[in-house]
């Protein structure tokens, strides 16, 4: 039987896998998009399983409201991106470096 | 949803539909020519929904099922946020009209992200919490690149983009984990659950969420987009960064541990002080070595904010009216200072290094003194309001018996005043050389000469704030 706690370690493996993702890659701009979007299904995993498991439809609406969000987030992201690559030329995270810090 | 859930929610309809329809009406007409009509559109609307909210509502209501919230806090948070973003808008129409940076976009993005800042404040909800703070934050990350064509606009964007979207999947963890040991997404749901137990999964959700809001605010430890991105984005999109959103996510963090989280101060008080106190430190040190305003004031804010959490950390009534004095206050001190830097350039083009303002009072010696008042303001020097706020928080931290907290924070403020004077020093006894000239619009000028003039008359009585901040604390704690 799978219960409400294998969801939820799923949910916190991808969840930190996304956050790995965002710190330890030094690549690509587009790997970090990609990571940020395994968080947020991370928590959509998260928030469905609470919510079938107690019964209680919130957690469902909530979830489509962060995809929703995350479709938006996504084009967001991309466009900055694309202005981004037509002043660098480049989208390598290394590269992402004008202003120290 | 009755007519009276809409009539509480009608200043938000109103921004939203006229940002909607301005868009439109730029988009089919004469776009960018359209853009100062719509600045000076948009900051009217922003002054006449702030009079609005400010004396047409009283009363708390709940709407929509309890995910809105109307109350004496809110309407606070929203009078100074509003009023903020119209200063804001208003003094930088000069500089984006010179620099061909005024496109019919910015009024109407600034008006979207005041929508989501309204939204987050008047949050009862989760859901609610996480809708409007994505409308801003959102919002903001477009207006950080607004300047297409600069590298260093668009690495901004790009920073603020990835570091606001781990913080807001953070955040989003924490929600989903709340709403999963309570039970509920609803602050008053949340709340009646702490009150009986709490869970560790519960607690869990809580530092999440505290952390990705401490992002928002960009509090120590989680600063590290703040001054890349002040430095990289146009300077007007930065004298909104400081401005306005800091308000909503601080009003928003008061709202979640005292509406959500009341019942159990113990749990989140520890935290919000290591971010205070982490703050102050970060803000007052790493500031000390910069050469670029715009950094200054990145720095300035992160250790600002942190005084700012220090009447949240106290966790009563008390501390979160200093903290609203404590916003107000640095609110206007910034819209000032922006709007001197705004004003710096040298051969027609903007510059923002230290260096710049060598021997400026012998050029400009009026504006070198207001720049002198919110220099002393923002160390927090006695005769000038800056000394209020930070008198305030302190307070409350003694008050609350918190007294490490106090005397970390006046150390702090001995150790930042250094960089807000050297400014002065610079200004007065640098080396010889051409100084950058000042070329003021008059709403500029105004709002330089105004906060200055604030920051020394509003020790009479603090313009009446005070009543008003502790009538607005005391609808939030209760």
């Amino acid at each position: 039987m799978i219960g409400l706690e294998h969801y939820l370690t799923v949910a916190a493996a991808l969840f930190i896998i996304g956050i790995f993702g965002i710190f330890l890659n030094r690549k690509n701009v587009i790997v970090m998009l990609m990571s940020i979007e395994l968080m947020l299904l991370a928590v959509n995993i998260n928030l469905v399983a609470f919510s079938s498991f107690s019964g209680d439809l919130v957690g469902q609406v909530f979830t489509m409201f962060v995809l929703t969000v995350a479709a938006a987030e996504a084009a967001i992201g991309l466009a900055i991106l694309v202005v981004f690559f037509r002043n660098r030329g480049t989208i390598d995270v290394e590269d992402v470096n004008v202003m120290k810090g | 949803m009755t007519p009276a859930d809409f009539q509480t929610l009608l200043p938000e309809i109103v921004l939203a539909g006229y940002a909607m329809a301005a868009l439109m009406v730029a988009v089919y007409t004469t776009r960018d020519k359209l853009a100062p009509v719509l600045v000076w559109a948009t900051s009217g609307l922003f002054v006449m929904l702030a009079l609005y909210i400010g004396f047409g509502v009283d009363g708390s209501r709940s709407v929509f099922q309890g995910l809105f919230i109307d109350d004496p806090f809110a309407r606070f948070a929203k009078v100074t946020i509003l009023v903020s973003a119209a200063a804001v808008l208003v003094m930088s129409q000069d500089y984006m009209t010179r620099r061909d940076l005024l496109r019919f976009e910015y009024p109407i993005l600034i008006a979207l992200a005041v929508v989501g800042m309204m939204v987050m404040v008047s949050a009862n909800d989760l859901m609610t919490l996480y809708m409007g703070l994505e409308l801003q934050s959102l919002t903001l990350y477009v207006i950080a690149s607004l300047r297409r064509d600069s590298a260093r606009s668009s690495e901004a964007g790009l920073k603020y983009f990835v570091l606001g979207a781990l913080s807001s999947g953070l955040l989003l963890y924490g929600a989903s984990l709340v709403y999963g040991y309570a039970g509920t997404t609803s602050f008053a749901g949340i709340l009646s659950t702490v009150q009986q137990d709490v869970p560790v999964g519960l607690l869990f959700g809580l530092v999440f969420m505290l952390a990705g809001l401490a992002f928002k605010v960009s509090a120590a430890p989680f600063h590290m987009w703040t001054p890349d991105v002040y430095e990289g984005s146009p300077t007007p999109v930065t004298a909104f960064f400081a401005t306005a959103p800091k308000i909503a996510a601080m009003a928003l963090i008061a709202r979640l541990v005292q509406d959500a989280f009341g019942g159990v101060p113990g749990q989140w008080t520890q935290v919000l002080a290591a971010l205070a106190v982490a703050s102050m430190v970060l803000g007052a040190v790493a500031a000390i070595g910069q050469k670029d305003l715009k950094r200054l004031m990145a720095y300035s804010s992160i250790a600002h904010m942190g005084y700012a959490l220090i009447g949240l950390a106290v966790g009563t009534a008390y501390g979160v009216q200093a903290t609203l004095i404590y916003l107000v206050i640095y609110v206007a001190m910034n819209v000032g200072t922006f709007a001197f830097i705004l004003s710096l350039e040298r051969n027609g083009r903007p510059v923002s290094d230290i260096a710049s303002l060598n021997q400026f009072a012998k050029s400009d010696p009026l504006k070198a003194l207001a720049i002198l008042v919110l220099m002393f303001s923002l160390a927090g020097v006695p005769p000038t309001l800056g000394f209020f706020a930070k008198f305030y928080v302190l307070n409350a931290a003694v008050a609350a018996d918190m007294v490490w907290l106090a005397v970390v924070g006046a150390v702090t403020s001995v150790v930042g005043a250094f960089y807000y004077l050297r400014i002065v020093y610079f200004m007065y006894f640098g080396a010889e050389q051409e100084a950058a000239t000042s070329r003021m619009a008059p709403t500029q000028w105004v709002m330089l000469m105004g906060v200055a003039a604030l920051m020394l008359l509003g020790i009479i009585n603090l313009f009446g704030i005070e009543p008003l901040a502790a009538i607005a604390a005391e609808a939030l704690v209760r």
